[in-house]
């Protein structure tokens, strides 16, 4: 039997103790003796949020292929033992071998949102690794601190933490970087040098190696590498022929529900569609489609190894899939008698979706969802968005004809050049939508419906045309709610909306994280030791530490937050090219100005710069 | 085809509450592609029932549950299939077919479990705290606060004690278990302690449930047999 690391009296007292003893169906057990690299890969938030994140299940199968690696699984302790650990000095283990995490050769960070960040700081801590990178010598008494996901294109808030960062997808150059480090362990090489080489794979950001200069107005001067032959530019890492890249055939089964207790297939990376607003869209381009031979043979390997009794098709934009009738109907002929479910989140509401919805769900229990994201079409051009109201209407008076009366509509408050009555339209939309619902005649409809309205503060990210944008005061943002929901409620059909909305000052947070320098590490570290922890979670969330080690640490959060950034700024960011060209982006910005659209990249290409890739979209045939 | 399944969970396993053990279950039967029964309705779900739950932190060789299934296995290729996709510390070691009808059902059968009791290391109580038990079992009446979620009541829970032993520092009890008389081997230790002065620990105890049984006999004389022997072994075509 395997001995656990948290004794029985602990995790009798602990909540859910099954987050921390591993032996998970699926889960790889291997002799370490067997192995010369032991790779700790770490989801910085609780067990069932980790466990339910796809890009873990793919690099932990894809580590473990190989004979000379074991790769493990880290999550955060719960707030429970969390405490336990520090009076008690556990340091932090992983869940396979239950061996303390420092004696990794490497400890993988996913950096999924910013707000996980005093979370990395927790399991540095309690793993004994000392949390300033300088601070881990020149020897191998640490492992080595790899940050990658999507916050990596904006490492700087946590650069001094991490002594390395993957830029890109997982699948390209994991396997160059570990002959590395087993040739230069083989060598007697030490740390310093390790990383100095690193450098050199493309798509390896080594904080250390580069140095930033401010000018008096407190924007970046340069950024520059110091040490000779250290690239300047960091190239993400995209893998072109998704349709072979390694895909996991046995995912790890929890044994306690978590957030995404399914399989989870991912039909194609990356999006046409081209929202300013959003990031994955400009950091995954070129869109790459999984062929449906391959998506059928990963969804049944899957469904067959783990026993999950639902499946969900994973992309930014599913409807864009040019296979996606087929591979829907493959899953609902395939597996019928086996009473799966199908999942299909970002369905473009129209003839096609709400046939195949009808089949794979109860259409009364089951609610449409709408992603107009701004309440105008002024807005909506803005953004880029390319849904428009008629055809927003057209799907929902489809829906109610078959049967259908829950609709849920998501939008974004406080976008850049919003107006008051952009906010007031999304009021006006969600009665346009409840009316149509009110043409069926009486006897046709099922009951009353119900809309349920949901807005989120927009937050600027990096390399989308808004990263240019300023965020607007702490104050306006409950302001913006506000509106919105005043104007429900004078709508004709009120009743029939529902109208939900977030709190706001985690908004202006995430901004200085999301657009932040290094100098932002600095607050991170003063707000950890002031006890922020698990900062995504409502209920420890708490502003008022945040602004003290703002105080404390003499950083002003407007200049982050509150400036709209010049054209020719030199961004944080900068250094990194995700083939999308800055210069692309600048003309979005203006577009957006001038409220004109951008077609998709599958109706006119643009010329973003991604191209240059050699694949995907950019190369298929256009009629 | 009604089956019963007997399953032990030992080792880390004994972390997993009863909900989750059930998830597994629903789950290693699709891996083991054992072609179980739904129910009808718009939400399908596995016909599947299970005999006396086990709490967290518990071992045990004698759980049991009952499930339908749409076409038949035998006994060797139902146990093999489920270990085959199961993980260390839950194996399954029986698979009978059982008789049509809710008297059947392993839930409502149950009557009576046996258990082992040991101290965890460093919670033994000091000096010989084992002789007296005989005399503790030999008592007409055992009277003990058996608190619900509204109020405390006094209940003699010695007609409730078909058997306690103990040999080398481990304590046998045979306890009457089920829906309707259910009694906790901890509540039994937790008494038998506080008569002989020696106030009960939290987490003290690692309790193993080694067997369930059902009771065949009368109303005047019990019968128990394990739930296991209700069934019969599916022999391959």
């Amino acid at each position: 039997m395997r001995k656990l690391a948290l004794s029985d009296e602990i995790l009798l007292k602990i909540e859910k103790p099954a987050r921390y003893i591993g032996n998970e169906v699926n889960s790889v057990m291997k002799d370490k003796e067997k192995i010369d690299i032991r790779f700790c890969m770490c989801f910085p938030d609780v067990y069932e949020i980790g466990m339910s994140h796809l890009g873990i299940q793919v690099l932990y199968d894809m580590f473990n292929r190989r004979e000379d690696v074991w790769c493990e699984r880290v999550y955060s302790p719960w707030v429970d033992l969390d405490k336990v650990m520090r009076e008690e000095r556990i340091p932090l283990f992983a869940l396979e071998s239950q061996d303390p995490v420092k004696d990794f050769d490497f400890l993988g960070i996913t950096l999924q949102y910013e707000m996980c960040y005093t979370n990395i700081l927790q399991i540095l801590d309690l793993s004994g690794i000392p949390l300033m990178a300088e601070e881990r010598g020149d020897g191998w008494e640490f492992p080595l601190v790899i940050g990658g996901g999507p916050c990596s294109y904006n490492p700087e808030p946590i650069a001094p933490f991490f002594d390395m960062f993957y830029i890109g997808e997982g699948e390209t150059v994991y396997d160059d970087l570990l002959e590395l480090y087993k040739e230069c362990r083989r060598e007697g090489e030490g740390r310093k040098q390790f990383l100095y080489r690193a450098s050199q794979i493309p798509g390896i950001y080594v904080p250390a190696l580069y140095e930033v200069t401010y000018k008096e107005d407190g924007t970046i001067a340069s950024f520059e590498p110091v040490v000779e032959g250290v690239p300047r530019t960091v190239t993400k890492q995209i893998v072109m022929d998704v349709t072979h890249a390694p895909y996991p055939d046995a995912p790890v089964v929890p044994f306690i529900k978590v957030t995404q207790d399914r399989v989870v297939l991912e039909i194609q990376r990356g999006c046409i569609r081209g929202c300013r607003f959003c990031q994955a869209g400009m950091l995954y381009r070129p869109t790459r489609e999984r062929s449906l031979e391959c998506l059928k043979e990963h969804a049944y390997r899957m469904l067959k190894s783990t026993g999950h009794e639902e499946i969900s098709l994973s992309s930014l934009s599913s409807s864009d899939h040019s296979e996606l009738a087929g591979i829907v109907n493959y899953l609902i002929d395939e597996f019928r008698d086996d009473n799966i479910n199908i999942s299909l989140p970002s369905l473009r509401i129209d003839a096609f979706s709400l046939d195949v919805m009808s089949k794979v769900q109860d259409v009364r229990k089951s609610s449409l969802t709408f992603a107009p994201e701004a309440g105008s079409q002024r807005l909506r051009d803005v953004i880029n968005k390319g849904l428009t109201e008629e055809v927003i209407l057209d799907g929902a008076d489809q829906a109610f004809h078959g049967g259908w009366n829950k609709v849920k509509l998501y939008f974004m408050l406080g976008l850049p050049l919003e107006t008051e009555d952009d906010r007031k339209d999304i009021a006006h939309l969600a009665e346009l939508i409840a009316e149509k619902y009110y043409e069926i005649p009486k006897e046709e409809r099922n009951g009353k419906c119900q809309i349920t309205v949901s807005t989120s503060f927009f937050v600027p990210k990096p390399f989308t045309p808004f990263q240019w944008a300023r965020m607007y005061q702490p104050g306006d943002y409950l302001g913006f709610a506000k509106t919105v929901n005043h104007e429900i409620k004078s709508m004709k059909n009120q009743k029939s909306i529902r109208y939900n909305w977030h709190q706001a000052d985690v908004t202006l947070l995430e901004g200085v994280f999301a657009r932040g320098d290094r100098r932002i590490a600095d607050v991170i570290l003063e707000a950890y030791r002031l006890g922020a922890l698990y900062d995504a979670w409502t209920e420890y969330w708490n502003f008022d530490r945040w602004l003290e080690a703002f105080a404390n640490t003499g950083i002003d959060m407007d200049f982050y937050t509150q400036r709209e950034r010049g054209e020719d700024e030199i961004f944080p960011w900068d250094f990194i090219d995700i083939g999308v060209s800055r210069k692309f982006l600048l003309s979005e910005w203006k577009k957006a100005h001038e409220e004109q659209v951008t077609p998709n990249c599958r109706a006119k290409c643009s010329g973003c710069g991604a191209a240059r890739f050699g694949g995907g979209v950019c190369f298929e045939q256009r009629n | 085809m009604k089956v019963r399944v007997k399953f032990s969970k030992q080792g880390v396993m004994k972390f997993i509450g009863h909900l989750d053990v059930m998830r597994y279950f629903q789950k290693a039967i699709r891996r083991a592609g054992i072609d179980i029964a739904y129910t009808e309705g718009l939400s399908p779900h596995m016909i599947m029932s299970f005999a006396a739950p086990l709490g967290v932190g518990l071992t045990s060789d004698a759980e049991y549950m009952d499930i339908e299934l749409r076409t038949p296995i035998s006994s060797e290729a139902a146990i093999d299939a489920l270990n085959r996709v199961g993980v260390e510390g839950i194996t399954v070691t029986g698979f009978w077919q059982i008789p049509d009808g809710k008297a059947s059902k392993a839930m409502t059968l149950v009557a009576a479990a046996d258990y082992t009791l040991r101290f965890r290391k460093g919670y033994e109580p000091k000096g010989d705290w084992q002789s007296n038990i005989s005399h503790f079992f030999a008592q007409k009446s055992i009277l003990v606060m058996k608190k619900s979620k509204k109020s405390e009541k006094e209940v003699d829970i010695r007609p409730m004690i078909y058997e306690m032993t103990v040999n080398a520092g481990t304590v046998f009890m045979k306890l009457s278990a089920g829906s309707v008389a259910n009694l906790k081997p901890e509540l039994v230790m937790d008494a038998y302690l506080q008569s002989i002065g020696v106030e009960p620990e939290p987490f003290a105890y690692e309790i193993y449930r080694c067997e369930v049984y059902a009771d065949v006999g009368t109303e005047k004389k019990r019968k128990l047999v394990t739930l296991g022997s209700l069934g019969e072994v599916v022999k391959d075509e």
